[in-house]
């Protein structure tokens, strides 16, 4: 074995270039990360960063360039030549059998007999090296995300990765949650083993990393190391004109009571959390925001406030015309093979009768796409067709086409890029500007905190009103007095 | 990407399989011959295409155009037989037992057969509703029943005085459907062609056929964000493609056979599934491809008559085709989506 350098890249990619259809989604990016460090991979979605790492980690074959792990370049690139050269890959969506336990999933893959004692054995003094703590006999589907994230990085250095490639795992962690998992990359770094952090949040990727890329668009627009970098400057090389800044719109104060809660229970969802005993107020004009870390219940309870749930005990009064955003476009909003009228038409379905009038629908279909700028061909392209940020500026401007009481958003702006989060923004704070009561849950708790003017943290099924303030807030949702 | 290669790979590799088959089984290897029987038997003459092929495509359209109106909800109704099976049953009562009801006789009989269809149906959207039981297969085993529910009938209740064959008297002048000419067809297709065009209007025109296709493409978007109660929608489409096959056996009796008995069907009910399928489940489609399934089996009788190609052989290339059909094309994606569409309602 010939040894290395210590200068020697722990990853390298060079000169890749991938195309999808017509989008050049890699552009010639070249990227370094040096051996026992963090290195901050930053820009919108849809600048390339999944797809870079899809490329460095064999689930995506580049049009040209090379992939060097450890100064060694990998001829045919696929994940099994990426994870036998040290690589290893936590996806944003977890990708853990929730029906095995955590030692069956860190043997997934694997080969030969499966003996139940030693896999366990490993896993306790690998958990226990690596200083992450999850409960090996556990179904996995019945840990919390945290141990869940903390499981798949085990699985990872269980196949002796000593480059780890995290692409956005802070984005389903209360901030707590998310200290510590930035300590754990740091002591991961600093004995020797080097780290991708994938992220969206320039104030991570500063906190965190020893060095910062940026990617636009398919290009590198900024490499660095991190304590030379600044805010403005990773900004400016994030958006090509600068970040768009939030319409300031004077909401009215809260007026007349839209909601109104008094000790409601809602069921989980499928064997889900459930809500117990929970009553709080909603006025119009206000955006209450709702923070919680997955698995908390409020899922159910937006599903209470939409009117898609009956609560089981309680009162609860809804107001007529309400407004629901689902955090799951894809399956819940949208019909990606439906035109836009379609789409337009399905809104409120289940309650009209006798004929479609098409040619209405069609008409307001075109209005919409005139009044909310989306980006589309005409109103009879399948919506499927459209960028996420366009097919979320349909669902939103579907959802605020006609005045409502009442608007339930759930992640509204997830996978979107600044400008169509910003769009989406400034329409909820319309929509409160225009009367209604907005409530607003989202993954990414400096969203809440940036629109909410009131703020529910829902922890175990429990619904409790907290100051906007970030450290309270951080705490509540983890169960903390 | 590479869909429209394998397709057309399958497609050929059926058509050499088919006319090797019948090559060999050809008497004295003429091909031409045989060929020239399948299309004498299916289009070739007048009376091949309006007695034989027409008369078979009635039944076929206006099971296809019910089988559309199910698939597209995401409702895999295998039970168009047994449906067929339970109109045919009930237009023979009516027009056995209410001869009295004069000129109504055949609206009657197609009304019952309608509900007799919808009815059983009907069974399978309760065992899915309230004991989760999927439709593929309690509409598969239904057919079992209304096949055993008719070998009953024209044994007992329902047999001719005499007693001595397995099936009913001759239902009353007043319950048939007239026919048109000298020929076979009868007034059914009409009532073909006007249901294959009022379903499509349905599904394309109609709140109610939106939501069909709507709970078809995503449940769960009709469900959250059409506030569409799906489980009603997806017994209703049942409910209403059972109506059509119950229709289609009622027109059977009116119009053909006059009189129930056993192999009524030689399997109109799940011909039919091809013919929706392939007609990517639009009821204008159904209408070509309900003749083109016809003319299949019209086409192969002609070749058992004429060329001496056994029937079974008959058979067997006919479900070749129908597999190539549903393989390479429209079926492809069908399948697949629908299959996960059954198991998240």
């Amino acid at each position: 074995m010939t040894t290395e350098r210590p200068t020697a890249a722990a990853l390298e990619l060079r000169g890749i270039h991938r195309r999808f259809g017509d989008v050049l989604a890699l552009d010639g990016v070249d990227f370094r990360v040096a051996s026992g460090s963090v290195h901050a991979l930053l820009g919108e979605n849809g600048a390339g960063k999944s797809t870079l790492m899809r490329v460095a980690f064999g689930l995506l074959r580049a049009d040209s360039g090379t992939v060097s792990v450890a100064g060694r370049q990998l001829t045919s690139p696929s994940v099994r030549s990426a994870s036998r050269a040290g690589l290893g890959m936590v996806h944003q969506h977890l990708s853990l059998s929730p029906g095995l336990d955590a030692a069956e999933n860190i043997s997934l893959g694997g080969r030969g007999v499966y003996r139940p004692g030693p896999a366990a054995e490993r896993l306790r003094s690998l958990a226990q090296q690596s200083g992450l703590d999850v409960p090996v006999d556990a179904k996995a589907g019945d840990l919390s995300i945290v141990q869940q994230q903390r499981l798949e990085i085990l699985k990872a250095l269980a196949r002796d990765a000593t480059v780890l490639i995290l692409d956005e795992p802070t984005a389903v962690l209360a901030p707590p949650e998310s200290a510590e998992l930035m300590a754990w990359i740091r002591s991961f770094a600093g004995s020797g083993g080097s780290v991708v952090l994938v992220t969206h949040k320039l104030r991570e990727a500063l906190a965190v990393a020893d060095s910062i890329t940026v990617l636009r668009r398919g290009q590198v627009t900024y490499t660095g190391p991190a304590n030379e970098s600044t805010e403005a400057r990773l900004t400016r090389a994030i958006f090509p004109d600068g970040e768009p800044l939030p319409v300031a719109l004077v909401i009215a104060p809260p007026s007349d009571v839209v909601v109104s809660a008094r000790s409601i229970s809602v069921r989980g969802d499928r064997g889900g959390v459930p809500v117990h005993s929970a009553s709080f107020d909603v006025r119009r004009h206000e955006i209450v925001g709702v923070a919680a870390v997955e698995g908390s219940g409020h899922r159910a309870l937006l599903a209470a406030l939409a009117s898609l749930r009956r609560i089981s005990i309680g009162e609860l009064q809804l107001p007529a015309r309400i407004a629901f955003v689902p955090a799951d476009r894809q399956r819940d909003a949208l019909i990606g093979e439906f035109s836009i009228v379609e789409n337009v038409a399905l809104f409120g379905l289940g309650a009209a009768v006798g004929r479609m009038n098409w040619g209405a629908i069609a008409e307001r279909a075109r209005k919409l796409i005139e009044r909310f700028s989306i980006a589309a061909a005409s109103e009879t392209v399948a919506a499927g067709t459209l960028s996420g940020g366009n097919q979320q500026r349909l669902v939103v401007a579907r959802a605020l086409e006609r005045p409502v009481d009442l608007v339930v958003a759930d992640n509204p702006t997830r996978g979107l890029d600044v400008q169509a989060s910003a769009f989406v923004h400034d329409q909820l704070r319309r929509a409160a500007a225009g009367g209604a009561a907005v409530v607003l849950h989202s993954s990414d708790l400096d969203e809440v905190l940036a629109l909410a003017t009131r703020v529910l943290v829902v922890f175990h099924g429990e619904v409790r009103e907290c100051a906007v303030d970030r450290n309270i807030i951080g705490r509540a949702m983890l169960g903390a007095a | 990407m590479h869909r429209p290669i394998m397709r057309a790979v399958g497609v050929a590799t059926s058509i050499v399989a088919i006319l090797g088959t019948l090559f060999v089984l050809s008497p004295n290897g003429d091909l031409g011959a045989v060929l020239s029987a399948f299309w004498r038997g299916s289009f070739g003459t007048w009376s091949a295409l309006v007695s034989g092929t027409l008369v078979r495509a009635v039944p076929l359209a206006i099971l296809g155009a019910g089988l559309s109106v199910a698939f597209r909800a995401g409702v895999f109704n295998i039970g168009g037989e047994g449906q067929l099976l339970l109109g045919a049953i009930a237009a023979s009562i009516v027009g056995l037992e209410f001869a009295w009801l004069g000129n109504m006789g055949s609206v009657a009989a197609l009304a019952a057969s309608a509900i007799a269809g919808a009815a059983w149906a009907g069974v399978a959207a309760v065992l899915r509703r309230r004991f989760g039981v999927l439709e593929v297969i309690s509409t598969i085993l239904l057919n079992f029943v209304a096949a055993n529910l008719v070998s009953y009938l024209v044994r007992g209740p329902l047999q001719e005085p005499s007693g001595v064959y397995p099936q009913s008297d001759l239902i009353s002048a007043s319950a048939r459907l007239a026919r048109l000419g000298s020929s076979r067809l009868h007034l059914g297709v009409f009532i073909a062609v006007a249901v294959c065009g009022a379903t499509w209007w349905f599904l394309s025109r109609t709140a109610a056929g939106f939501r069909i296709r709507a709970v078809g493409a995503s449940p769960s978007a009709a469900a959250v964000t059409g506030g569409v109660d799906v489980p009603a929608v997806t017994a209703g489409a049942l409910m209403a493609s059972g109506a059509l096959a119950g229709l289609a056996g009622g027109i059977e009796v009116s119009g053909v056979t006059y009189a129930l008995y056993e192999n009524l069907s030689p399997g109109y009910g799940f011909s039919a599934i091809a013919v929706a399928i392939l007609a990517r489940n639009n009821p204008l489609g159904v209408l070509g491809t309900a003749i083109l399934f016809a003319a299949l089996e019209t086409g192969a009788l002609g070749m058992q008559r004429d060329a001496g190609v056994p029937s079974v052989v008959a058979t067997a290339i006919e479900a070749v085709v129908i597999l190539a059909a549903i393989s390479f094309g429209a079926g492809m994606q069908w399948s697949a989506r629908r299959s996960t569409a059954i198991v998240a309602t």
